[in-house]
């Protein structure tokens, strides 16, 4: 096995793991972080991709990079839109649940 | 190869931890180590551009974002038990996840040889952008549009976050007032770091036209300084509503947007650079936009309008 596919296996037990968070832990910030993980997987298998196509005296490849520089500002975006709105909620109603019987 | 193996054992575990944690503040510290063993794990895989903005962005002003939610959090009642996922709930979701880890492990295992590359056509094409590094050159010039849309996307954030304020305080200033204490620990270490920060970011941002950086890099470094400034209360938010704050977030994918247009009239494409001023006019570009990207991720982070403007 390469050096990068030890890389595209942690890329797969993030995606799981953060899933996993996702579905299990009931506060919503623990979601949004879970989330995050799954996209740091996702980031991760991106960049094993552009490694894996090096060529041409470059370390791997520059779009797939490009890419993922711009996935993570967009996902910092949605990051804190989603803290945005779960600060509102608990404003709002004094807890922080997703409950809706509340 | 044994490197990697710890650093990948490290990132799982941490990953681990961050999910498990007994409470939301620990697991936000577990994000924020994750964030920066990510940032290893770029460097190598030969992507120190992206490890740049893992650590800056990823880790760091998502990190100081989500501790200061999880302090604000901290006084909410933590889930009731109806909420806790059952036991077969939990066993399913297991099982689920570990299907689709086992999937995705399958397909890199799996993926073709010899792996499809851009790499080549990105350098055969560099020297008509004027640019040294190809990550800069692919943001900037053979996908702009990309860039173009996400800019675009983070002022909608911004809009968004923005449009969380209730009616009365509309237009007015973000975040709570901070009063800077002379003597405090923060105050000091902001006005030591804050200066060679501001250094640090503009140089990384000019450098992203030939070595790795650029300007999101530069953008978030910028935008930290200001953030931690405003936390030792040594800056103060302007209201959102003000014109030269309006101005300086929406210069940038304004003439982002004019330059991509006058590509239909210079060089027969949107978003095309006339050959022998291709890097002039990405410098003319990359300047505002660096300040707007700045200036966005600082409001994004310091969140809705919680004071009335004083006017």
């Amino acid at each position: 096995m390469t050096e990068v596919a030890i890389y595209g296996l942690c890329a797969a037990g993030l995606v799981g793991l953060g899933l996993f968070g996702l579905i299990v832990q009931p506060h919503p910030l623990r979601k949004v972080l879970a989330f995050n993980l799954v996209g740091s997987g996702v980031f991760l298998l991106f960049g094993v991709v552009a490694r894996r196509g090096t060529a041409a005296g470059f370390g791997g490849d520059p779009v797939p990079q490009a890419l993922i520089i711009t996935g993570l500002v967009v996902a910092f975006a949605a990051t804190a839109l989603a803290v945005a709105l779960l600060l509102r909620l608990f404003q709002e109603t004094g807890r922080a649940t997703l409950r809706s019987d509340g | 190869m044994a490197f990697d193996i710890i650093l990948v054992v490290l990132l799982l575990g941490v990953a681990m931890w961050t999910v498990a944690a007994p409470d939301t503040f620990t697991a936000v510290v577990g994000f924020v180590v994750f964030g920066l063993l990510l940032a290893l794990a770029w460097m190598r895989l030969a992507a120190p551009d992206v490890a740049l903005t893992e650590s800056a962005l990823g880790s760091g002003l998502t990190g100081g974002l989500l501790l200061g939610a999880s302090t604000l959090l901290a006084r909410s009642a933590a889930p009731a038990p109806s909420e806790e996922p059952g036991s077969s709930l939990r066993l399913a979701a297991a099982a689920l996840c570990a299907l689709v880890s086992a999937g995705l492990a399958a397909l890199v295992l799996l993926l073709p040889e010899p792996a499809p590359t851009l790499a080549p056509q990105a350098m055969a094409n560099i020297a008509a952008t004027g640019l040294g590094n190809p990550v800069t050159a692919v943001l900037m010039a053979f996908r702009a549009i990309d860039t173009l849309l996400e800019v675009v996307v983070l002022l909608l954030a911004l809009v968004g976050i923005w449009s969380l304020a209730p009616d009365r305080l509309w237009g007015g200033l973000p975040g709570r007032r901070r009063r800077a204490d002379p003597n405090g620990l923060l105050t000091f270490i902001a006005q030591i770091l804050v200066p060679v920060g501001i250094l640090v970011g503009i140089y990384i941002f000019w450098i992203g036209s030939v070595a790795p950086g650029g300007e999101f890099q530069g953008a978030t470094i910028l935008a930290a300084m200001w953030v931690l400034a405003a936390m030792a209360g040594l800056v103060d938010a302007p209201p959102v509503s003000g014109r030269r704050l309006r101005l300086m977030l929406a210069a940038g994918p304004a003439v982002f947007f004019t330059i991509g247009l006058a590509g239909f009239a210079t060089a027969g494409a949107f978003l095309a650079y006339p050959e022998p001023h291709a890097k002039l006019l990405i410098l003319t570009i990359e300047v505002p936009l660096t300040l707007s990207i700045a200036a966005t991720l600082a409001l994004l982070v310091a969140g809705p309008p919680e004071r009335a403007s004083e006017r």
